[in-house]
């Protein structure tokens, strides 16, 4: 879902900038209050960054014959919200950009936007519609991780096409066109994420259930129903 | 276990289709980024110059793979200890 060096032209870039700024420092300023007040809660937000770390580094082929990644952000967001997902997607998005030439500094804002923001925002809100509608837990993960995943890649389609309209047709041509290069390649590689943070979910209930509660991701009730179901 | 089995079934689906498509097709398998480049020249006809260029490029894919590989290997460092940890912490000692 990078957006390469550069090719974001004025003023897209800088839009993106604007957007995805008072996000990050929020992000910060909650990170502060989580490191200050919730220790404790530490070790599970390493867990949720080193994710992101994982499987934004992992290539996979798809189906449309080209590589895309996952991106991981869904973890971070149903575990401590889309603010502090956003902090922790600007770490891999740095050093994405700075060691790997993937990505860029121009380009870093709307990117930003699109896997640090726009998927955690929709991961975190389909997991909490999910466990109103009183959804299995594991499914309610599941779907907000996939659809996280898929929403990076068309908000990445939707920033392309902004910046560069067809001559006929006009922005929604083009998105049509970005679309089917990154979110088609993108779904077989959702379902396996959404999948694989299921896996992470279980054993993080089955090591450390109690931060769960804790973080307001589950209730007491809710992981006592888990837990019977699965031992 | 249940659950593991289902992955792995997700995980073996998406193996197949690889492999089907990877000899079936003569697919390039370059990144789905490089190629939104590609739709750039398309939609303007070749005009679009970068505004900037990256400041650091690897200098071969080897090293690029190096240095993915590395990032998955730190991320997978801290997700191995935190579960050890926490499991092995669970254990009377």
């Amino acid at each position: 879902m990078h957006i390469m060096e550069g090719f974001l032209p004025g003023p897209w870039w800088q839009i993106w900038f604007a957007i995805s700024l008072p996000v990050i420092i929020y992000g910060i300023y909650k990170l502060n209050g989580l490191i200050k007040n919730k220790r404790d809660l530490l070790p599970l937000l390493a867990v949720a960054g080193a994710y992101i770390f994982i499987l934004s580094s992992l290539k996979l082929p798809s189906v449309t014959g080209s590589c895309s990644h996952p991106t991981g952000t869904g973890l971070a967001a149903i575990l401590f919200g889309p603010a502090i997902s956003a902090v922790l997607g600007l770490i891999v998005l740095l050093y994405q950009a700075l060691f790997l030439a993937h990505g860029g500094l121009t380009t870093l804002g709307a990117n930003v936007f699109s896997m640090g923001i726009a998927g955690p925002v929709v991961a975190f809100l389909i997991y909490k519609a999910c466990t109103k509608a009183g959804l299995n837990f594991y499914i309610a993960v599941f779907l907000a991780c996939s659809l996280a995943d898929l929403a990076t890649y068309v908000v990445t389609s939707i920033e392309l096409a902004l910046a560069f309209p067809a001559q006929t047709g006009g922005v929604l041509t083009s998105f049509k066109a970005f679309a089917t290069i990154f979110a088609i390649t993108q779904v077989p590689l959702a379902i396996i994420e959404g999948a694989i943070t299921v896996l992470i979910f279980k054993y993080v209930i089955q090591v450390k259930s109690d931060v769960l509660v804790k973080l307001d991701v589950l209730s007491e009730v809710g992981l006592r129903k888990i837990k019977e179901l699965t031992t | 276990m249940k659950l593991e089995i289902i992955v792995a079934v997700i995980v073996l689906i998406f193996t197949a289709q690889f492999l089907y498509i990877s000899s079936t097709t003569d697919a390039e398998y370059g990144g789905a980024d490089g190629e939104a480049e590609g739709v750039i020249d398309e939609l303007t006809g070749g005009t679009y110059e970068p505004i900037a260029d990256p400041i650091w490029e690897p200098p071969s894919g080897e090293i690029e793979s190096l240095l993915f590989s590395l990032q998955a290997a730190i991320g997978a460092l801290v997700i191995g200890y935190y579960f050890g940890y926490y499991r092995g912490k669970k254990q009377p000692a």
